[in-house]
């Protein structure tokens, strides 16, 4: 027996007909309509007056309507077998969903609904406007028949507009009172082009994130099949192409975050070895262009540690800390703190000259955030060694790679205050500041400078 | 400053927030002429990460007067700098619906003159989006901490879900990188969005017809590995922010390089495998009845990253496995590794009907190479015999994939 099939309510008129005149699912054979009929005509179907009582299951139905959504032609074939299963003794079939036939069901049903999710998706309308009305056109090829299981969503969602949908099987137009559906149309019939592509595609492009590339995600989420429709699947190729550059962009700017000098530190190692170890010290970029390391300096068991900022113009070509201008502030407030430089280790936050060229003079350049970090591990180091019994920041940069990057030095000057590095530190200005500021100010701030040290000085012992 | 280079630099500043869901609102708003919200989420696009392109994700400015160290934008940051009117945010979002490019608004922002004003400009565009142009699509805002109860109980009017980012996972994570935010406010705004939303809804219960207020509920995102708390604490705050706060979604964000990022957060970013165990235990933690003290059994209070913390938890509990799947209970089922709800819900429905073998677990997708050691079935279960063999964790491990991040952000809201 052979019966071809329009639709789904044609599918389940015929279906009964056959059931009640009791023909097995071996003994009929269906043709989908849209997907092309068989060699052969139809069979006259049996006609029985009397209606055969069986009911089967809702739940059976609807899968049974989903399903039939599909583009596969033998699937009448598979709905009548598991109608006749459920009718002859396995009432409760559709629960075992570990039958091979029921797993088919759902899987057929699952690839309709997701051909029906994606064409929800991937609709792009252009927008179009005939004698001063707006209208959207798209087009869209979707893998199943989902163009009637979709077009109510399409209704309700864009509901005070005028839409057009076409595709290859099936064509749908919203005039903001009903759904018309009429044939099935090539691709080139539809507008080829909106000028609001362009800022989606800069959406598209922005919001992609380069650090991250995961293809296979990105294709099985949205099938290549479909990127013809989709206007911004133009610009993934030179996104790719750019994201390593993009990456590289970001990494560079992390101002040093990737990279620290806790490499080039030896484990364990002597004094020695720590001396040795930050000549070769690339943890940042500021190796590159200084002369030399410029290590601390003084005797390891001092009970007073002074850690500036970075070392300047004349530290960087003699390869000893505090020996230029800022050197000769320091000397003399610590001669008038009554302090003996000898006695004290005095180093820097950063190691290295950071500076501009600026014809042929060096122009002292801050450290960044990054240098400061990348560096720490080496006052760390230090100041684990010495173990002072008092730590004095000179300057912010001091400060804040003792304290953290939230420190204050207007708010916390010359207050004793634990640290990480040390439990009796206090933070007070530059040597290198005094000579910048006007003079009044520069007193004022050389006398404060002279006072915390003294503070430093007695708390030392 | 052209349109297209505002959005290029916001887009690009807002693509951080991990947050991509719009889902968990449905109904039609009243008056509303264009846009739905259906309950569950639609991605329009994917992007060359594998992220899904569901909102227009923007912030309305970049420009902020605030010092988080892990953030793109902080004041100390040297970026571009951007703003939109409240009027080209409206535009933007109508113009990419009407094409059916997007569900719908994100709309995030940097701080700018205070926390009142910046909030006022939020609610500024949701309100112009619903009152103005009937717009029924999905708007998620970003809830400033800090703002007035009378500014949240506004924001929730015009949004469908709101949030507000508890950024690090704890207040002294927060001191470190983010010294201008405390754990207090993030949390006062959860609560006040918390009890609102109880508020409608006893009214509703009540028989009354109140306003809506953001129907798909709140959602939270936190930076890890941007300091060293290990996951059980991070899973802590999650889990008090379920309880406490009823939030729908926590997102965790593993800290990637970001432009200009600060130095004082580590350089490399924490593995995408760690995001991806994270929220493998947040499921767990919500759908599948595990504490938090069960998961994060690393000795460093981590979650393995070479095995799925279900797997983890059952390799450590041995003694409870195998379990038969005929029989057990629905808690016990939850419990198999390589099994998911879906799965168990499907093995409680055929067992009435069928006892289930080894060849029904496969059919059914269950991950058999990690399940089989733990299950009895009907018939002989050869895998079985893995069960106490020392080496079990090496030979259950699932072969290293990608993880696919997103995974988990379309479809639970819609369970």
């Amino acid at each position: 027996m052979i019966v071809t099939i329009q639709n789904f309510a044609d599918w389940r008129d015929k279906a009964r007909l056959l059931l009640a005149a009791n023909f097995s699912p071996q003994e009929v054979t269906f043709h989908d309509q849209r997907t092309g009929a068989g060699l052969f005509a139809d069979d006259p179907l049996p006609s029985i007056a009397t209606k055969m009582a069986f009911r089967v299951d809702r739940e059976f139905l609807d899968a049974a309507e989903l399903a039939a959504w599909h583009r596969r032609g033998d699937k009448w074939n598979l709905l009548y077998r598991i109608l006749w299963r459920v009718t002859h003794g396995q009432p409760r079939l559709l629960r075992v969903e570990s039958d091979p036939d029921i797993l088919e069901l759902r899987r057929m049903g699952k690839q309709v609904s997701r051909d029906a999710h994606k064409m929800k998706a991937f609709v792009r309308f252009r927008r179009v406007v005939h004698e001063g009305e707006e209208h959207f056109v798209a087009w869209h090829r979707p893998d199943h028949f989902v163009v009637r299981l979709t077009a109510p969503f399409f209704a309700r969602r864009f509901s005070s507009m005028f839409w057009t949908i076409l595709t290859p099987d099936e064509s749908v137009t919203w005039d903001q009172r009903e759904l018309q559906f009429g044939p099935g149309v090539p691709q080139s019939e539809a507008p080829a082009w909106d000028a609001l592509e362009e800022l989606w595609r800069a959406y598209y492009r922005s919001t992609f994130n380069p650090a991250r590339i995961k293809l296979a995600m990105m294709r099985r989420e949205m099938p290549v099949r479909h990127w013809r429709t989709l206007p911004e699947t133009e610009i993934i190729g030179e996104m790719l192409h750019e994201a390593p550059r993009r990456v590289a962009e970001m990494i560079r700017h992390t101002e040093g975050c990737g990279r620290s000098a806790a490499e080039f530190l030896p484990k364990n190692g002597s004094w020695d070895d720590l001396r040795a170890a930050v000549l070769r010290c690339q943890g940042c970029d500021l190796y590159r262009t200084a002369t030399q390391t410029v290590f601390g300096e003084g005797p390891i068991d001092a009970s007073l540690v002074l850690v500036g900022e970075q070392p300047g113009d004349e530290e960087d070509s003699a390869g000893r800390p505090f020996v230029g201008p800022a050197g000769q502030v320091l000397n003399g407030a610590l001669s008038e703190a009554g302090i003996d430089r000898q006695r004290v280790y005095l180093t820097n936050a950063v190691k290295h000259f950071k500076h501009e060229l600026r014809g042929k003079r060096r122009l002292h350049r801050r450290p960044d955030a990054g240098e400061i970090v990348a560096c720490r591990p080496w006052l760390v180091a230090e100041l684990e060694r010495i173990a002072p019994r008092v730590l004095v920041c000179l300057g912010v940069t001091a400060a804040q790679a003792v304290f953290g990057h939230g420190f204050r030095i207007q708010e916390a000057r010359g207050r004793v205050l634990p640290s990480p590095c040390c439990p009796q530190t206090l933070a007070t200005y530059h040597p290198a500041s005094i000579l910048r500021v006007p003079t009044p100010l520069a007193e004022r701030y050389r006398q404060l400078l002279v006072r915390d040290l003294r503070t430093a000085k007695e708390l030392a012992g | 400053m052209d349109l297209r280079i505002k959005l290029t630099i916001l887009a690009d500043a807002a693509k951080y927030d991990a947050s991509c869901a719009s889902s968990g609102a449905k109904g039609r708003r009243d008056g509303s002429t264009l846009g739905s919200t259906e309950g569950m989420g639609i991605c329009h696009s994917y992007t060359p990460d594998g992220r899904c392109v569901s909102l227009l994700k923007i912030l309305l400015t970049n420009y902020c007067i605030y010092d988080c160290h892990f953030c793109v934008n902080r004041v100390t940051s040297e970026i571009p700098r951007a703003r939109f009117t409240v009027e080209e945010v409206v535009r933007l979002t109508l113009d990419f619906y009407k094409r059916n490019y997007i569900e719908g608004l994100f709309l995030s922002s940097g701080i700018i003159q205070s926390v009142e004003y910046t909030m006022e400009q939020l609610i500024a565009v949701a309100r112009t989006l619903r009152q103005q142009y009937g717009f029924g699509g999905y708007i998620h805002l970003k809830l400033i901490p800090g703002a007035s109860e009378e500014l949240i109980h506004e924001a929730g009017l015009w949004a469908d879900r709101l949030s507000a980012n508890i950024e690090l996972p704890t207040q002294a994570d927060l001191q470190r990188l983010a010294p201008d935010k405390k754990h207090e406010t993030i949390v006062g705004a959860m609560a006040e969005v918390r009890e609102r939303l109880a508020e409608v809804r006893s009214d509703r219960q009540a028989g009354l017809h109140p306003p809506r207020f953001a129907p798909a509920g709140q959602s939270t995102q936190m930076v890890i590995g941007a300091t060293p708390t290990p996951d059980r604490a991070i899973l802590q705050t999650a889990a008090a922010l379920y309880r406490d706060q009823q939030v729908r979604r926590v997102y965790y964000s593993a800290y990637s390089p970001t432009p200009h990022a600060d130095a004082r957060l580590p350089g490399q970013p924490p593995p995408l495998m760690r995001e991806h165990r994270l929220y493998q235990a947040d499921w767990l933690l919500r759908f599948y009845g595990f504490e938090v003290q069960e998961l994060a059994t690393e000795p460093n209070g981590n979650l393995a990253l070479d095995i799925d913390p279900k797997l983890a938890w059952a390799l450590l509990h041995r003694d409870q496995f195998p379990v038969d799947v005929n029989i057990a209970p629905r808690e016990m089922l939850l419990r198999i590794p390589g099994m998911g709800v879906r799965n168990v819900d499907r093995i409680l429905r055929i067992r009435k009907y069928h006892r289930l073998t080894t060849d029904d677990l496969r059919r059914l997708r269950v991950v058999w190479r990690t399940a089989a050691p733990f299950v009895i079935t009907d018939d002989p279960n050869p895998g079985l015999q893995q069960l106490d063999r020392v080496d079990l964790r090496r030979r259950v491990r699932s072969k290293p994939t990608t993880p696919s991040l997103f995974d988990g952000f379309i479809g639970e809201d819609e369970r």
